[in-house]
C-alpha cells in the first residue's frame, strides 16, 4: 500500500464519524522506483491531505517533507520538492503492518501490501 | 500501445483457481477488458496520467489494462483474499504497480477527490439480488471525472433511469453493446458456454 492510496482510506466502523487519517504502524516497508511525472504530482497536491500524508510518510521512516503545506508557487521553482513529494506518495509501500482507527484503536491489518478493511459483524 | 498488443497482454493473466460463485466472480476476457480501457482511453482521456480505481478487481485484469496504458496510480478494491493474492501476481509478472486493498465496497467511504476514474466489472446481481446496483452508487461517490462499468443490455432502461435519478450522475451513456462470453465455469452452468448481451457505461458524477 502506497500513501497515495492511504491518503484516501478511512475507518468506516458504524459511528465513527471521523476514522480519518488512519495511523500507519509500519513493519515492513520497502522501496520501488517508478518514473517521475512533475505535471502529474503538481496536479496530485491540491487534492492531498497534507498532514496525512506527511505523519504516513514519516511513519514509513520518510521525514523529508515539510510540516505545512507549501505555497502552490513552490510547485513551480523547486523540482527537488516536487522528488520528495513523487517519493513520498508513489515509491514508499507498507507490506507489513497495520492500518489503526484513530478514534477506536481498530487495527487494519496490511499483509503483503495489501490493508484488510472487512469490518466485523459488530462493527456494521 | 496498441489494443491488439493490450489484448494479448491480458490474456496471458492468471483467473480465478476457485471461482466463487455467491461472488460472481467471473474474469474479465482480454477482449471486453481492453476495448473497455482503450475506449476510456482513446475517446474521453481517463485513464493515461489519471489515478484509476477498480471496484470488484478480482484478479486484476481492469486494474492492469489501466496500469498498461500509464495510469499514474491504480488501485484495485475486492473483497476476496484469494482473488487479491492472484491480482497481485498479475501485476508483479506484467511489472506494474497496482495497490490493492481488501474491503467490501458497499461499506467503504473514500476521502476525497484523488480519484479520477473508476472502471468495473461489477456482479450482475445474478446470485445475490440487486448486487448490481450496490456498485454503481459507491462507484459514483468516488469518481471525479468518469465512472466506465459493464451491466446486462437487459437492464439498460433500469441501470439509466437509477443512475440519473438517485445515484447523482450528470450524464449516463452507453458507450458499446459488447458480447460477454462465460465460459462452463460453475457446475450449474449446463451449456459450455454462453454469451450475454452487456452495455459498456459511461457515467459522469455531477
Amino acid at each position: 500500500m502506497r500513501l497515495i492510496t492511504h491518503n484516501m482510506l478511512s475507518c468506516n466502523i458504524k459511528g465513527v464519524t471521523n476514522g480519518f487519517p488512519l495511523r500507519i504502524e509500519a513493519g515492513n516497508v520497502i522501496e520501488k522506483e517508478v518514473d517521475f511525472n512533475p505535471d502529474f504530482i503538481r496536479h496530485m497536491f491540491a487534492k492531498l491531505e497534507w498532514k496525512a500524508l506527511v505523519e504516513g510518510a514519516r511513519s514509513m521512516g520518510y521525514a523529508e517533507l515539510p510540516e505545512d503545506s507549501p505555497d502552490a508557487a513552490v510547485l513551480e521553482s523547486d523540482e527537488s520538492f516536487l522528488k520528495k513529494l513523487h517519493h513520498a506518495l508513489l515509491e514508499l509501500h507498507l507490506e507489513e503492518g497495520a492500518l489503526v482507527c484513530p478514534k477506536t484503536g481498530r487495527k487494519f491489518p496490511v499483509n503483503k501490501g495489501i490493508p484488510n478493511m472487512l469490518l466485523h459483524e459488530d462493527e456494521v | 500501445m496498441k489494443l491488439k498488443q493490450l489484448e494479448g497482454l491480458l490474456g496471458d493473466l492468471e483467473q480465478f483457481s476457485n471461482p466463487k460463485v455467491e461472488l460472481e466472480q467471473y474474469p474479465t476476457g482480454p477482449h471486453i477488458a481492453s476495448r473497455m480501457l482503450f475506449t476510456a482511453e482513446n475517446s474521453y482521456g481517463d485513464i493515461t496520467d489519471k489515478v484509476v480505481a477498480d471496484f470488484g478487481c478480482g484478479c486484476g485484469t481492469l486494474s492492469v489494462a489501466a496500469a498498461l496504458l500509464d495510469a499514474a496510480s491504480v488501485i484495485g478494491f475486492d473483497i476476496d483474499p484469494q482473488s487479491l493474492e492472484t491480482a497481485t501476481l498479475n501485476a508483479e509478472e506484467l511489472e506494474v504497480e497496482i495497490d490493492f486493498v481488501q474491503c467490501d465496497i458497499t461499506k467503504l467511504e473514500l476521502k476525497g477527490q484523488i480519484v479520477d476514474t473508476v472502471v468495473m466489472n461489477p456482479p450482475f446481481g445474478t446470485r445475490k439480488k440487486g448486487a448490481d446496483m450496490e456498485f454503481l452508487p459507491a462507484a459514483m461517490k468516488v469518481a471525479s471525472h468518469a465512472v466506465y462499468s459493464l451491466h446486462k443490455t437487459s437492464t439498460r432502461e433500469h441501470i439509466k433511469r437509477a443512475a440519473l435519478r438517485d445515484f447523482n450522475a450528470k450524464s449516463a451513456e452507453v458507450l458499446c453493446e459488447l458480447r460477454y462470453d462465460l465460459p462452463k465455469l460453475y457446475k450449474f452452468h449446463k451449456r459450455k458456454e454462453v454469451d450475454i448481451a452487456v452495455d459498456l457505461w459511461r457515467f459522469e458524477p455531477k
